[in-house]
């Protein structure tokens, strides 16, 4: 394989594991918080078709962007509200709102199949930083919501564990009850982080169909959310292994499209499998490695929080 | 006294200027939760420098009581005042911000936190961003100045029960409490902790706060308590000063009768070893070394105590035991035979039976019935079946005739035994394991949580189990039920038996010594 495919390949990785990249940091301050989300999914659908809609309309990716992280939003709005006011149980309701975000997004863009984007998202390449050798093109020749994702990891690893507000998040998925002891409004912090979370599931949804594909196609994640729902316990609820893992699903699923084109003999089929096969493959081991270093997930994930509870 | 004497105009301008110094007005608190009335119309006071006592059984109401002066419930009726103001406690950050502060019984710590990250929680007065160097030299210095020794840079999972207390404290003192409120501090603390932590206490009272402290433990009232409120199924009954206090009193008040307290025997134990363990060890959940080279016997006709802090190898030590773990090195013995590696079943069919420490999840089917959950250790045997099925008729005759000759009062044989209160549970519990006429009995904690009536009945079954002969290992972290019960007390300390004393030798704080880890003479 020559130098030219191997970065080619490399820049394809950092593009195809972005949009796991931005519902894996929304997942991991969700769950930070306590609550779990399988209904990442589904956001991202709901997020990827009506960001679609919106930059199809407008001519303007931006507001596809802002629109789908409204709708991913408001669909995590109906899991907090479910998980945490009236206590559901939250892999049940991730499931349904997974399952409901499938059938919306394909009833909203059933008219949009197809359809091509007249003004999707463009590479840019950063002065100076792109002409480094080989991490110059792999990383610094994208497009801006790549870059954005950067800033947002840098961000929000320091949000969690740097300030008062990551520090109040983390009591929160670790400990409710001490947490609303101390003054911490528990149930507030869960509301805001499992709305982010949907809104950054949303996002990663909206880059699908505004860069990666980039176009609108039923069931157009291909179980991406659940790869980001992997990936947060890959990455111990920290953004910033969240990066670097993203990349590696990313570069399988690049890998896999290369050696299709490379008419390399394995079934398309085969290769299509690898990232979910990965999956499975590294959540063995990192379950295996997380129990050896005694890094578990937020103590309280997944247990709803009832003040008044005997 | 002095009030009545006066007119009754100064006798009431008297009364309200005394209310005043009152740090804390509990007035006609009224509680309820679905089907029961915790707090019923209770009235409580704590004066500025005092130490005031409330003491109760378990559910009386005493911790309702002090979490909604806490912020955690809201009340249904009453009034709460703080230094003379009517306040309204939305959540604990309007208690803590009106300087109340609690130290639960279940530390409310987070475990994956340092003791800095846990004292600061909840601070809105420290930067956004946190510099956590210097967070950590401020507290050093706070906890310094109350005598209470933590190192705040220290991970809590890391922390003895009794640190992990004093950073609840600091908790409080950082936070500016001026009313502290301690819901059974002593709990799971060493004697000598409890020493310490009561010298903590007098000079934090010294010093002008209130300290609250949630006991149901009587020498404790009478050790440290400036005022005593004694409260009786969500009742208060009555508030007590310093020289009226005495036991008898208190424990008529608390429970509303007199209570006879007798545990003499008629036998002496067997020469016979029934249970034989020779240098046990295992692992822990963690896959730590849970229980180090456990050697010791104990007699038909015997009560073997283990005493010590719990989460020192109790827990391994009766699943080892049972069946229920599997061991690394060394042997057990029931009755002579070599019975290391031998399943559950196989433990039963051997005369062993288990009271386990968590009745309603190990012990007991939460959601089946009386009958069901009786019949467990003999449904396969001869009388209670019928080829593949169950004489459903043998087994409700078995089970009545139990439930009558045990007292436990059950509303129907078939309704789930979670409905039960603790003490009717124990008591099903301990009719199976003692129907089954074991030879050996282990009872983890077996009268925790329950109220002291059916404390006294369970004691009372295994006092009667000791005179039938059978050979009982009685784990407990209650030091008075171990010297009360025990003929002999073992101590268990970080997976080792760190001594062995005969129970009329007994001294509190050469057990106390043991349990924190020093290696006594084995006496006896």
């Amino acid at each position: 394989m020559n130098h030219d495919i191997f970065i080619a390949i490399l820049a394809t990785a950092v593009t195809a594991g972005t949009p796991i990249l931005y519902a894996a940091l929304g997942e991991i301050l969700t769950e930070r918080a306590g609550i779990l989300n399988l209904g990442v999914e589904g956001m991202m659908l709901v997020g990827a078709v009506c960001g679609f809609i919106i930059a199809l309309n407008t001519a303007n990716p931006w507001y596809g962007i802002l629109i789908a992280m409204l709708a991913g939003g408001a669909v995590a709005l109906i899991h907090a509200l479910l998980t945490i006011t009236l206590k559901a149980n939250q892999v049940v309701s991730g499931l349904a709102l997974t399952m409901f975000g499938t059938g919306l997004s394909g009833y909203i863009g059933k008219s949009y199949v197809g359809m091509p984007l007249p003004a999707p998202f463009h590479k840019i390449a950063l002065p100076g930083l792109s002409n480094i050798p080989v991490i110059g093109p792999v990383f610094f020749n994208q497009d801006p919501m790549v870059y954005l994702s950067y800033i947002l990891v840098a961000a929000l690893w320091f949000l969690t564990f740097k300030t008062r507000s990551g520090l109040h998040l983390r009591a929160v998925g670790e400990n409710p009850a001490a947490a609303d002891s101390m003054g911490v409004n528990a149930f507030q912090i869960r509301y805001i982080y499992v709305v982010i979370g949907g809104m950054l599931a949303g996002i990663g949804g909206a880059y699908l169909s505004l860069y990666y594909v980039p176009s609108w196609m039923e069931n157009i994640t291909a179980g991406r959310g659940w790869i980001a729902v992997a990936l947060v316990i890959f990455a111990t609820w920290n953004p910033v292994n969240a990066l670097w893992g993203s990349y590696l699903f990313g570069g399988i699923d690049a890998l896999g499209f290369r050696l299709q084109t490379l008419n390399v003999n394995v079934s398309p089929y085969f290769l299509k499998m690898l990232p979910y096969i990965f999956t499975v493959v590294v959540l063995v081991l990192v379950t295996k490695r997380n129990m050896v270093k005694r890094i578990g997930s937020p103590q309280a994930l997944g247990l709803p929080y009832d003040r008044e509870e005997r | 006294m002095l009030a009545d004497a006066l007119p009754a105009t100064i006798a009431k301008g008297l009364k309200e200027s005394m209310s005043n110094s009152y740090l804390v007005e509990l007035k006609n608190i009224t509680k309820k939760f679905p089907g029961v009335i915790a707090n019923d119309k209770v009235n409580f006071n704590v004066k500025k420098g005092e130490i005031h006592a409330l003491l109760g059984e378990n559910g009386s109401g005493k911790s309702t009581l002090m979490s909604i002066l806490s912020g955690l419930y809201r009340p249904d009726e009453g009034e709460i005042i703080i230094n003379g103001t009517r306040m309204v406690f939305k959540s604990p950050r309007h208690a803590i911000s009106a300087g109340i502060g609690m130290v639960h019984q279940h530390f409310k710590l987070i475990d994956s936190f340092s003791v800095a990250e846990n004292v600061i929680l909840g601070d809105d007065r420290i930067p956004r961003v946190l510099n956590m160097k210097e967070i950590e030299k401020n507290l050093a210095q706070l906890s310094l100045r109350y005598g209470l020794h933590i190192n705040p840079a220290s991970m809590v999972w890391q922390l003895s029960v009794g640190e992990k207390q004093r950073v609840e404290i600091v908790k409080m003192l950082y936070r500016g409490s001026q009313v502290l409120i301690l819901d059974e501090p002593t709990a799971v603390l060493t004697p000598q902790e409890t020493d310490e932590l009561f010298r903590n206490i007098k000079e934090m009272a010294k010093s002008g706060r209130g300290i609250v402290v949630i006991t149901h433990k009587l020498h404790e009232v009478e050790q440290i308590a400036d005022r005593v409120t004694v409260l009786r199924k969500g009742n208060s009954v009555a508030t007590l000063e310093r020289d009226q206090i005495n036991r008898q009193e208190l424990a008529r008040l608390m429970v509303g009768q007199e209570i006879t307290t007798q545990c003499k025997r008629n036998t002496r134990p067997g020469t016979q070893k029934v249970l034989e363990l020779q240098n046990v060890s295992c692992l822990n959940d963690l896959g730590l070394s849970g229980l180090k080279n456990i050697t010791f016997e104990v007699h038909s006709g015997e009560i073997f105590g283990i005493a010590g802090v719990a989460g020192n190898g109790q827990r391994e030590l009766a699943e080892v035991i049972y069946g229920l773990r599997k061991i690394n090195s060394g042997s057990i013995l029931v009755n002579g035979t070599n019975i290391t590696g031998y399943s559950p079943r196989q433990m039963i069919d051997c005369g062993v039976a288990l009271v386990p420490e968590d009745r309603l999840g190990t012990g007991l089917i939460p959601n089946l019935g009386t009958i069901d959950n009786l019949i467990l250790k003999d449904y396969r045997k001869e009388k209670m079946n019928r080829g593949p099925f169950i004489n459903w008729q043998k087994a409700k005759q078995k089970v009545s005739r139990l439930v009558d000759s045990f007292e436990v009062k059950v509303s129907s044989l078939e309704a789930p035994v979670k409905l039960l209160s603790g003490g009717n549970l124990q008591r099903l519990l301990l009719a199976r394991e003692i129907s089954s006429k074991p030879q050996l009995l282990i009872a983890v904690y077996p009268v925790r949580g329950l109220d002291i009536k059916a404390t006294e009945a369970i004691h009372e079954l295994l006092m009667g189990q000791r005179e039938k002969g059978t050979a009982i290992l009685l784990i407990s972290e209650d030091l008075d039920e171990i010297c009360k019960l025990s003929d002999r007390i073992g101590v268990l300390s970080n997976g080792s038996i760190t001594g062995i004393i005969s129970s009329d030798q007994a001294d509190i704080n050469e057990i106390g010594l043991l349990m924190m880890g020093e290696t006594g003479a084995e006496a006896i």
